[in-house]
């Protein structure tokens, strides 16, 4: 069940982040698309929430605002503070291919109400990758300084990615391919996998950053806990 | 504020026989046009067609010249296809 809590996670934590930029993106059609993200974001986590839930015996609301960050089973890559746009379009580039990957294998997988959920996502991811890669070219290829700030964000972000795969291994390698032609086209370099690969995340080891994040979307449930909405 | 051009949108509803204006927006390119339109006026249904053009693109008729361009064939009746017997069968016309 971990698979799912940590699907459902993965999804809550990037919508609470990318919602963090409602009214700060550089332009109002960049402010729309970004909340429209968020909330395919969102609402995949509801399901997948839901969804482990039932297993674990706690609704969506109870497994969102009640766990602290040692129970949450997200990867590191989608909490990190967003230090600017080119950072958010990195994390989400990253993050949405191994997204479109992993629902797509889902989709057909055994479970079949995690296939349900998988195959709804799969759709969104597409979007969210085609269009987090239209922001990681033309921020690559783009001015000298827009250029020097993407492959700052990628090469920050880059060690976060390999925990993407410690649950499927497989998925790396058209991953890969993915990112490669992407990065290629935006005239960046592709960081080198150094000894360095960050994780811990699946197993409620986080960095400091989510905490904060917890505090912020937790504060009014735990103030108010059982009240309803 | 904004340095991006202004785009024009047209949407073809899924089940729509053309496309209307719908709206404008700006964007850097025809492509982010796109996208941007589809996240605003479509809601990404399937099945919808989205032109975009370059407001910059399009040429409109004046205002001023209105009497000019529409009016003279208003009187002329002769000029409207009323005079035909549009037989009972003939639906739509």
């Amino acid at each position: 069940m971990t698979d799912v809590l940590g699907l459902g996670d993965d999804a809550l934590i990037a919508a609470q982040r990318l919602a963090q930029w409602c009214a700060r993106a550089p332009e109002l059609e960049e402010d729309v698309a970004l909340a429209n993200i968020a909330l395919d974001q969102l609402g995949t986590a509801r399901l997948l929430l839901s969804y482990a839930g039932e297993v674990l015996g706690r609704d969506e609301d109870q497994l969102a605002f009640l766990r602290t960050d040692r129970e949450f089973r997200n990867v590191l890559l989608v909490e990190l503070p967003d230090r600017d746009f080119a950072v958010l379009i990195a994390k989400l580039f990253f993050l949405s291919a191994y997204q479109h990957l992993r629902y797509g294998a889902l989709s057909s997988g055994a479970d079949e109400r995690l296939a349900g959920i998988a195959a709804k996502a799969v759709k969104e991811s597409a979007y969210h990758l085609d269009h987090s890669a239209q922001w990681t070219v033309r921020l690559g290829d783009g001015t000298d300084v827009s250029h020097a700030r993407m492959q700052a964000a990628v090469d920050e972000v880059w060690p976060y990615t390999h925990e993407l795969f410690d649950e499927v291994p497989e998925l790396r390698a058209p991953w890969l391919s993915t990112v490669d032609g992407v990065l290629a086209e935006a005239t960046l370099t592709r960081p080198q996998d150094e000894t360095w690969k960050p994780g811990g995340g699946r197993q409620g080891v986080h960095t400091e950053a989510l905490s904060y994040l917890l505090a912020e979307m937790q504060v009014l449930h735990r103030a108010h806990p059982g009240a309803r909405w | 504020m904004s340095e991006w051009p202004l785009w024009e949108v047209f949407v073809r509803p899924r089940r729509g026989l053309s496309h209307s204006h719908v709206g404008s927006l700006h964007a850097p390119d025809a492509q982010m046009a796109l996208r941007n339109a589809r996240d605003l006026y479509t809601r990404r249904q399937e099945g919808v067609s989205i032109w975009v053009v370059p407001a910059a693109a399009i040429t409109a008729s004046s205002p001023d010249e209105k009497d000019a361009f529409f009016d003279p064939a208003g009187d002329k009746v002769y000029r409207h296809p009323t005079f035909y017997e549009v037989p009972d069968g003939a639906g739509h016309i």
